[in-house]
């Protein structure tokens, strides 16, 4: 069983951080469709249209027939443990830092055999086990198979939580606490066992409902931060830049408005301030020393979560200059990722439908709840997924414009 | 209906050639292999211009094959061939070269085989070794071969009963050959104490089981009994080869490789059996696949290696002589030449060259080659029965 993760001891300043090193992340393109699922927290395998023979590793071909009328579907990754290593020799760094390592070969109940990282508690071979799909530290997709049924704080094996952003003993920084939404997630956090959490607000004549509570949870600390604000945004990092952990986004400037139905970019230009320069702001500050920080010991930087929006895939146009200023934070944020990409740490974006708040007022049901979204992030840091898409909304529009984007644009543009 | 293989009437192997192996060079693969073509004509008694054929297994040639390998030692050819096939290449070569020169498309086939090892080549081949391996193997731990190997060996243990001190009896056998023969890099007696206490690298692989990638080249000649006689060369007779790449696909763990798909038809071509084999080369970089080779090569029935190790000895003068030479678990593993070593020390026992102990009065024998684990297994197998002048018709 698993042993329970303990506190980490205070960090000795006198050591040296050890620099990140990162798995093998070379894939040919084809293998890349399992990066895609695992992206979305989705274990997914090539199946054959015309056979439907399932395989692995992936091909350009079907193994069976030869088709190359391949499809990536979700598997639900049942399978038999073959036999097992403890690896204590590796060729490349990163693993050589964190020897041993328990591998496993897995023939799936669906055929194909994989070779997988090993959770500690699955029984000896041959037993069963699921296979799941994740992201690992280089952003490849790796598989881990864990035991059929969960077992007591199986999220702290040590090799699991090299696949996750599992808050439990990190220090996260919530750069707005104010919204609901903040609020809920400072509080989800806490009880996730979150070391610290410091939960950002702007604005401090303005007062939230509930915000003065947070301040009674123990692990919450309150930090002045608006990120519409250069120079405080600086001295934020310079106060706590080096020991945030996870860093999660949730600032958010929201106004419903397309072009023609206000004069003037002041609007447009205040959610651009927020959404896109806040998050480059927030970037440029925070990011270097989370970038030095991606393998400082058990607790180490690991997650930057973008809050984000389903809008940000194709212009929702009642919420029009809304939706550029969330297409424009994706980008960046696609930008962040490549350049935190060397230091393991992932960059998550969180794509909500339409949150149940004040700006969505006039937006028909279903709407998200900001408890279940806080809900939702705090799952995603602890599985292996880099896009999360919560909300029926969101999942809906996903499919909608994964199947066919110009269909969506076409929809979205008949809801004004 | 299935055509009648033809015999490999007056094609012989000849000229068993290693470059010493060292741990760790600074040289290129086309040193080694030059050194490997120079030591064949030396030996033999040809002249570069008659050599027409050529043969090359390499995994450091990059980004030269061995078309670039011509111009670079400066041989004209009518008969090429490159065989990326790891440990199986010396069988295949010797499968292809003696038909060119059955059919006369060669007269005279060179076999070379070598790579180099600069202290981090062996990772850099690890990490892009095939596809597979690097989209659905390397990432995982990037363990290598030990890991794969460690996979079956656990497997294996598990089904069959084998313990460690199976393994280690073998490899303990092989270190005594090898300190007979001049070229093993493992200098030092090997005790089943010290194989068994050894430092884990994937349970339940110890360093003992495992192969010490080197740098070196072997090689041999292939020709016509006519030519070689004339050349006043010592050679050995090919009895019968197979080959088989992907065998057995469905079964989910490698238990059994090529070898038993097309070990009867090996037999029946050669007109002899396993009981008539006086001497074994096992391909073996870990020693279970040595024990699977006995399997699979009719020597017991499957499941029974381990109880057949502990009822024989493996020396040159013990019950069933294998890998007389060390094996690559005491001489080393050269890349690419790993997949002639075997093969190379067969020809040497049949043909009174051995260089280190000689197996008395060996008449037949067999080497066997396994190579390319591409995912979760060795893809390619092959074998060759070869005999002495005088042996088994």
């Amino acid at each position: 069983m698993t042993r329970p993760l303990v506190r980490p001891p205070r960090k000795n300043p006198i050591l040296r951080t050890r620099v990140p090193t990162l798995p093998p992340g070379g894939r040919s393109r084809v293998a890349l469709g399992l990066t895609a699922g695992a992206a979305r927290g989705r274990f997914e395998l090539q199946v054959c249209r015309d056979c439907g023979a399932v395989q692995y590793p992936p091909r350009e071909a079907c193994l069976a027939c030869l088709s190359s009328r391949l499809d990536w579907r979700e598997q639900d990754g049942a399978g038999e443990l073959l036999s097992e290593t403890l690896l204590r020799h590796s060729n490349e760094l990163f693993y050589r830092e964190r020897m041993p390592w328990r591998l496993g070969l897995v023939r799936l109940d669906c055929g194909p055999v994989v070779v997988a990282h090993l959770h500690g508690d699955c029984e000896p071979a041959p037993s069963r086990v699921r296979v799941r799909a994740a992201l690992d530290h280089a952003g490849q997709a790796a598989l881990t198979a864990i035991p059929e049924k969960d077992t007591p704080n199986m999220a702290d094996d040590r090799q699991l939580r090299e696949m996750t952003c599992d808050p439990r003993f990190r220090k996260v920084l919530i750069t707005d606490a104010k919204t609901p939404l903040g609020q809920a997630l400072a509080a989800a956090l806490a009880a996730a066992g979150a070391d610290i959490v410091w939960a950002g607000y702007a604005e401090p004549w303005k007062k939230a409902p509930g915000f003065e509570l947070l301040a009674s949870i123990p692990q919450v600390s309150l930090l002045p931060l608006d990120l519409t604000d250069s120079r405080a945004v600086k001295d934020a990092a310079g106060e706590i830049g080096g020991r945030v952990d996870i860093l999660i986004n949730t600032a958010d400037h929201h106004r419903n408005t397309g072009i023609a139905a206000r004069n003037g970019v002041e609007t447009a230009r205040a959610e651009m301030d927020v959404n896109y320069f806040g998050l480059l702001r927030l970037a440029q500050e925070f990011a270097p020393a989370m970038r030095a920080r991606g393998a400082d010991g058990q607790s180490s930087a690991v997650a930057w979560v973008n809050l984000l929006s389903i809008f940000a895939l194709s212009n929702f146009p009642p919420h029009g200059t809304y939706s550029a200023s969330k297409a424009a934070a994706l980008s960046l944020a696609q930008c962040l990722r490549a350049e935190l990409s060397g230091a393991g740490v992932r960059v998550i974006n969180v794509f909500p439908g339409p949150i149940d708040d004040e700006w969505n007022q006039l937006l028909p049901p279903p709407k998200i709840a900001p408890a279940r979204l806080a809900g939702d992030i705090v799952e995603a840091l602890r599985g292996g997924a880099e896009d999360i898409f919560p909300g029926d909304i969101a999942q809906e529009w996903l499919e909608r414009w994964r199947d066919n984007p110009k269909a969506l644009e076409r929809e979205l543009a008949a809801a004004r | 209906m299935k055509r009648p293989r033809a015999a490999y009437d007056d094609v012989v192997i000849a000229v068993p050639v290693t470059v010493p192996y060292v741990r760790h060079s600074i040289r290129g693969a086309h040193w080694f292999l030059a050194r490997a073509l120079a030591e064949l004509l030396k030996v033999s008694g040809l002249g570069k211009h008659q050599i027409d054929g050529l043969c090359v297994s390499s995994f450091t040639l990059a980004p030269d094959t061995a078309v670039g390998l011509t111009q670079h030692l400066g041989v004209t050819l009518r008969w090429l061939d490159h065989i990326p096939m790891g440990g199986a290449c010396g069988i295949v070569a010797l499968r292809r070269a003696a038909r060119a020169v059955q059919n006369g498309d060669a007269q005279a086939v060179a076999c070379i085989a070598g790579d180099t090892n600069h202290t981090d080549s062996f990772r850099l081949n690890l990490a892009t070794f095939s596809q597979f391996a690097r989209d659905a193997v390397y990432p995982y731990g990037s363990g290598g071969a030990n890991a794969s190997f460690a996979f079956l060996t656990a497997h294996y243990m598990r089904s069959y009963g084998a313990k460690p001190e199976d393994f280690g009896k073998l490899c303990v056998a092989q270190r005594d050959n090898a300190l007979q023969f001049p070229h093993a890099l493992m200098k030092k007696p090997l005790t089943l104490e010290e194989y068994l206490t050894a430092r884990p690298i994937a349970d339940p692989l110890r360093l003992f089981d495992c192969v010490m990638p080197c740098a070196g080249a072997d090689a041999f000649l292939v020709l016509s009994r006519a030519d070689a006689e004339e050349l006043g060369l010592p050679y050995a007779r090919i009895l019968s080869t197979i080959e088989r790449h992907n065998a057995f696909p469905d079964d989910p763990i490698q238990y059994r490789g090529g070898w038993a798909l097309d070990r009867d038809e090996l037999y029946a071509h050669a007109g002899i059996g396993p009981q008539d084999v006086d001497v074994l080369a096992t391909y073996d970089d870990y020693p279970v696949i040595s024990l699977m080779q006995m399997e699979d090569l009719g020597f017991c029935e499957k499941g029974q290696a381990p109880d057949f190790v502990r009822r024989h000895s493996f020396g040159v003068g013990g019950s069933f002589p294998v890998n007389t030479s060390g094996g690559q678990l005491s001489v080393g593993q050269a890349g690419a030449a790993g997949g002639f070593l075997g093969l190379v020390e067969i020809v040497r026992q049949l043909t009174g060259q051995a260089l280190g102990g000689a197996v008395a009065g060996a008449r037949t024998g067999l080497a066997s080659g396994f190579g390319m684990i591409n995912y979760d297994r060795g893809l390619c197998s092959g074998a060759a029965l070869l005999a002495a002048r005088g042996g088994p018709s």
